[in-house]
């Protein structure tokens, strides 16, 4: 009993970085930025917190700089897409790397300690909420027990999906947005500015990614260690294929995918029905699920329509 | 189309652009230096000692170009046929499979027939790895780019399973196969000990070197000596073209990425059966992304390649000396140095471009000559 | 009375393209104004100049009488101006009702702007006889709902003036009956039209005035009532420097391509080449005439072998090729293809001369055994094609993009004739290209029909056509409109190509 309480809160831990990357993605994606960078703006945040933090001994200041510094990288790849008209993909890659590479030689040179940052003391980490008074209750105790143990910046990567959804649905900003991503020249001919748009969104993905990057490292962990972000970015892009660009089914396939990685933490595999399953295969289980889908043998993934493309404005 | 302005002379577009852009890579990679407080002349003195200084720097220096050469060729056969294959890593991963399995399985063999056949097997796994991306690329509009990025995270994801389940020794705590001693890549420095009498600083060069070579050359032959490479270059170059001579989209889609991916492969040659001995848990290490960078610095030429796969090389190399001599310096700057590389000389391509063009054409004249 | 809209000696060039070439124009307001011309006449710059997407080099443009500046579509959208694009800017995955809604949606929520439009869209279909449904996919309707939607679109942001680019081009006859009623009853109730068109027919049901646009110029205005179809299309042709060409009688030999009740639809299921028949001998051109658009491109894509026919039959010597939906086989066949977009499939511009020189002929035995290219043999065929054709400069290491028009042409030309065709067809050979090749490239068509080939030769240019063919095909919307001899007149041609008088095809 206690063990699937622990694997279920372990879920929702595990769950939250990929939220918020993959709505970063969302409204990336929907605005026609391919972002390939999650990856790498999350690890550059995740790196800036638990340095900054461990400076300034400020939890808060750390998220704030993490934000500064993947809005950073979030503007490099903005200016790469939407005023050179670069290869998206090249220019996400090339991200990815300067971030890994970066966090490490920086993390090194201020540390000492071959790329990690020191361990942060509490008042330097976000920490969970505890209600211990609730967790003994029957019945509702088990329920608190999952999801009442979370630090805030959880609560926040769970109240950003319904207000995405929402922005994208109900607002003037949401409804331009996914207009520039499936046709750009419909909205220059409104009158609209495509580049303005656009940048929004990158700056939108930035923030967002800045703050996974500090849950990963000032509230999962307590420092940063080379390569932590170990490919969230990649499973947050496979969730938004998986969720077709959409906010709520993102924070499905986050949780899906999520309970797998919990799963794989918990045990070194599962076993169904007496058949041992090695923990490589539940790790591998998002890719592989992503890859049938973008296949097409189960439903079908449309990204929008302009995605990718660099907008030139002459026909 | 409308590109009255722009138009430059060729020697700028292929020569002078990839320099400045290749300049201003190294010049944002010395401010990195100059803000943990070195100085990059000295920094960059030390890395060209470091592997030019000495035979073993040399040695290692060619060791890894030797790598990068593959994975750079990889992407570059990919980029002709208009593709991005992000996906060399996982190629090059699963590839050490099919060189260990054959290596391994088929060691009875005498080593002249054991050492060809577990090459085939290395490339063969590449290819296959590549081949599935191309395949829902072709038949079923799956990005290619998506899916060979998924393919890295499950090639090390399976490729772990099969070290840990299937090719480690029972009772070995490290995850790694037994040693493989039929097929055998001579080192370096075991042929000049053996024929020469020589003794050489140990380091990891080998025969795949000329292996590597030779891959280079049979990549321009086939782009430009064969009609194969011919279809590749104009489906790349102008889909609609293409399909106007009758050069089938899909079937040159799915060629393609096999043969970049059995490019990829030939990595794990290098790495398993020259230098390993052995498969061993994630022994690609980022050449294959370093490849991207080699493509796009090398023009997707052969010959840009292996420049660029040397002086990649050197940076591997003379990053490792740097990170000894200034431990300040980590030796992660090669990786910073890479992504500065791929985002000025790929994202950032035409940066450049307007200012040369008012350059040669001050009164912005039009510049049809 | 005020003028709706005036442009004033309005000048843009592209480069070295004079798109248009001081133009003057008036509107009447309440009016119905056309604007003809063939296609890269100018039209469409000219209103894309007004609708503020290109800004014109010099001249003015005023609105109800006052001199105004428009530098982007919203400029023209504040000015009461309102555009229906020719390739509609809608936004696919979104309701009619959003779509409308989108860049006029008036505060930072868009929940009240929805319930506005909606009523308001209420309004315009019974006023206008607009009727869409506000909660349809857009990309799910009907072109001809899709475009209601772009016209409810112009109406919902107060458009005084709506501008229509070749609006029937995509519609069924009953779809543009709809739109021209649409368009009277938007007239009655006091908006000015400016319909763009290269089609005659509807400028004479549904304009008050027309002008004719003829490259980049305005060559006339008239009171619709007071002018005839043969005016229009004369005005619209003009008096082309006629290039005679020399050229002895035709001996046609027997049948080399005969295409059979040749159906072709595009991916939305309409028709693009409507059961067209005709056949091909041996030592004549058929030419086959139209404007642009007409259907002509897919037939040549078809008998090509890179579509392949939704029914019908293409027979070239006796065997069906259509079914084999493969350029390469075709060609094995003995046919040889000049495609219409010389810089989009014609050649490949990053490569050299040398290689662009064997597309489509790469995979020949001549050029390397098996797998093999023989580059030395790729660059000796291309230099001597070169030389034969006169190429300038006759260098086959030089980037294919770095040639004119002309030679580039020269070069597809002589690349396709030297394979020695039975069949040759050829679209647009001369299109922006200058006087010398265009000569030499007729001389050399001619030539190879004179060795008893057969030649089907596809052409917007009505000159081309006269002097070229043996026999003349119309085709308008995808069916042959009729056949007419090489002495047809050009008026008797132009009014089939405008769609007037089908005669038993």
């Amino acid at each position: 009993m206690n063990l699937y309480i622990e694997l279920l809160a372990s879920t929702i831990r595990m769950s939250v970085p990929l939220i918020l990357a993959c709505i970063a993605g969302l409204w990336s994606e929907r605005a026609g930025i391919v972002d390939i960078g999650l990856e790498g703006k999350m690890l550059i945040a995740a790196f800036v917190a638990a340095s900054a933090s461990a400076v300034f001994g400020s939890a808060w200041i750390g998220l704030f700089c993490a934000i500064l510094a993947s809005l950073a990288f979030a503007l490099v790849h903005g200016y790469a897409s939407i005023n050179q008209r670069g290869n998206q993909v090249v220019s996400g890659v090339a991200i990815n790397m300067l971030a890994a590479g970066l966090a490490v030689v920086l993390g090194n040179e201020w540390f000492r300690e071959g790329g990690r940052t020191p361990a942060l003391p509490p008042e330097g980490r976000f920490l969970p909420f505890e209600f211990p008074m609730l967790y003994d209750i029957p019945v509702v105790g088990p329920f608190a027990k999952i999801f009442l143990t979370h630090s805030i910046l959880a609560y926040f990567a769970f109240a950003i999906v319904p207000i995405s959804a929402w922005a994208l649905a109900r607002t003037r900003f949401g409804l331009r947005l996914r207009a520039v991503g499936e046709n750009p020249q419909a909205v220059d001919t409104a009158g609209i500015s495509v580049a303005a748009l656009r940048y929004r969104a990158v700056i939108i993905a930035g923030v967002l990614c800045g703050v996974a990057g500090a849950f990963i490292s000032t509230s999962l962990s307590s420092s940063f260690v080379r390569d932590m972000t170990a490919g969230s970015g990649f499973m947050a892009l496979a969730a938004l294929i998986f969720a077709n660009w959409r906010a709520f089914p993102a924070l499905g396939a986050c949780l899906l995918f999520g309970f797998l990685q919990a799963v794989g933490n918990f045990t070194q595999g599962a076993s169904i029905g007496g058949f041992q399953i090695p923990v490589q295969f539940i790790n591998m289980l998002p890719y592989v699920l992503t890859v049938v889908l973008l296949a097409g043998f189960i439903g079908k993934s449309v990204p929008p329509k302009a995605s990718g493309i660099p907008y030139v404005k002459d026909r | 189309m409308m590109q009255s302005r722009g138009e430059l002379p060729h020697w700028v577009d292929v020569g002078l652009i990839p320099v400045i852009n290749l300049a201003v890579a190294l010049i944002a990679s010395g401010l990195v230096v100059l803000i943990i407080g070195e100085n990059p002349f000295e920094a960059m003195w030390i890395m060209v000692q470091g592997s030019l200084g000495s035979l073993k720097g040399w040695g290692y220096m060619l060791y890894y170009a030797t790598n990068f050469v593959f994975t750079g060729l990889a992407v570059a056969v990919a980029f002709h046929a208009g593709l991005f294959n992000i996906g060399g890593e996982g190629q090059a991963y699963m590839a050490g499979v099919g060189a260990a399995t054959v290596g391994l399985g088929l060691d009875f063999l005498p080593w002249p027939i054991l050492l060809p056949l577990a090459i085939l097997a290395a490339m063969a796994m590449g290819a296959f790895w590549a081949w599935i991306p191309g395949v829902l690329q072709a038949k079923r509009g799956s990005h290619i780019v998506i899916t060979t990025i998924m393919f890295n995270f499950i090639a090390a994801s399976l490729v772990g399973y099969l070290i840990n389940y299937w090719f480690r020794p029972v009772g070995k705590m490290a995850v790694e196969s037994r040693e493989i001693t039929g097929a055998y890549i001579l080192s370096a420095r075991e042929v000049a000990r053996e024929y020469f009498g020589v003794k050489l600083a140990s380091s990891p060069l080998n025969f795949s070197v000329f292996l590597a070579l030779i891959a280079a050359w049979a990549v321009w032959y086939l782009l430009w000596r064969t009609k194969l490479g011919y279809e590749i270059r104009a489906l790349g170059a102008n889909p609609s073209a293409a399909i106007y001579a009758g050069i089938r989209p899909d079937r040159i889609i799915i060629i393609a990425m096999a043969i970049s991916g059995a490019l990829a492969g030939l990595m794990a040659v290098n790495e398993i059966l020259g230098v390993q001995h052995r498969l061993l848990l994630g022994y690609v290490g980022g050449a294959g992304f370093v490849g991207i960078a080699v493509a796009l610095m090398g023009r997707s030429h052969p010959i840009g390649i292996l420049l660029a796969a040397m002086l990649f090389g050197l940076l591997y190399q003379g990053g490792s000396e740097l990170s000894f001599a200034k431990p300040e310096i980590n030796r992660d700057m090669v990786v910073v140095i890479q992504g500065l590389v791929i985002l000025f000389m790929g994202a950032f391509e035409y940066a450049f471009r307007p200012a040369l063009s008012a350059l040669f054409y001050p009164l912005g004249g039009e510049g049809n000559q | 009375m005020t003028p709706a809209i005036e442009l004033i000696g309005i000048d843009k060039r592209f480069g070295s393209v004079h798109a248009n070439k001081d133009v003057t124009l008036a509107i009447a307001p309440g009016s119905i104004h056309g604007i003809i011309g063939e296609n890269g006449a100018g039209k469409s710059t000219l209103m894309s100049i007004l609708f503020g997407f290109y800004q014109a080099d010099s001249g003015e443009i005023r609105v109800k009488g006052k001199p105004v500046k428009i530098r982007s579509s919203s400029d023209a959208i504040a000015l009461g101006i309102g555009m229906v694009h020719q390739h509609f800017m809608l936004v696919e995955p979104f309701t009619a009702l959003e779509n409308v809604v989108l860049g006029a949606e008036g505060g930072r929520l868009i929940g009240p702007a929805l319930t506005k439009a909606r009523a308001e869209l209420v309004r315009l279909a019974k006023d206008y006889e607009l009727e869409v449904d506000p909660d349809a996919i857009v990309g799910e309707l009907p072109v001809g709902l899709q475009q209601r939607v772009e016209i409810l679109k112009a109406l919902f942001r107060g458009a005084e003036t709506l501008i229509l680019d070749e609006p029937t081009g995509v519609l069924t006859p009953d779809e543009a009956d709809h739109l021209f009623r649409i368009l009277r009853i938007l007239k009655d109730q006091g908006k000015t039209v400016i319909l763009i068109t290269h089609k005659l027919r509807e400028i004479m049901a549904i304009t008050d005035r027309v002008s004719v646009m003829r490259r980049g110029e305005l060559v006339a205005t008239r009171e619709t009532k007071a002018t005839t179809v043969e005016e229009l299309a004369e005005l619209m042709v003009g008096r082309h420097v006629l290039l005679r060409v020399e050229k002895g009688p035709s001996n046609p030999g027997e049948t080399v391509l005969e295409v059979k009740n040749l159906t072709w639809k595009d991916r939305k299921g309409i028709a693009r080449v409507d059961n067209v028949s005709f056949s091909v001998r041996k030592g004549e051109i058929l030419g086959i005439a139209g404007v642009s658009g007409n259907g002509q491109s897919e037939l040549l894509d078809v008998i090509a072998g890179i579509a392949r026919p939704t029914s019908g039959q293409v027979i070239f010597e006796g065997k069906d090729i259509g079914i084999l939906g493969d350029p390469r086989h075709v060609r094995a066949e003995g046919l040889a293809h000049v495609p219409e977009d010389r810089q989009h499939r014609g050649l490949i511009g990053s490569f050299d001369a040398a290689e662009s020189a064997i597309l489509g002929w790469h995979h020949l035995e001549s050029l390397g055994k098996g797998f093999r290219l023989d580059r030395d043999k790729v660059v000796a065929r291309a230099r001597a094609e070169m030389e034969e054709f006169d190429v300038r400069p006759p260098d086959p290491l030089l980037k294919s993009a770095k040639f004119s028009g002309g030679n580039q042409q020269k070069l597809i030309i002589a690349r396709e004739i030297k394979s020695n065709p039975d069949l040759l067809i050829v679209g647009q050979p001369t299109r922006g290209v200058d006087i010398g090749a265009i000569e030499y490239i007729h001389k050399r068509i001619i030539q190879l029909r004179d060795e008893g080939k057969a030649v089907l030769l596809v052409s917007v240019e009505l000159d081309e056509i006269r002097s070229l063919s043996d026999r003349i095909l119309v085709m308008f919307a995808g069916r042959v409109m009729g056949e007419r001899g090489p002495r047809a007149t050009e008026r008797e041609l132009g009014l089939l190509m405008a769609g007037v008088g089908q005669d038993a095809a």
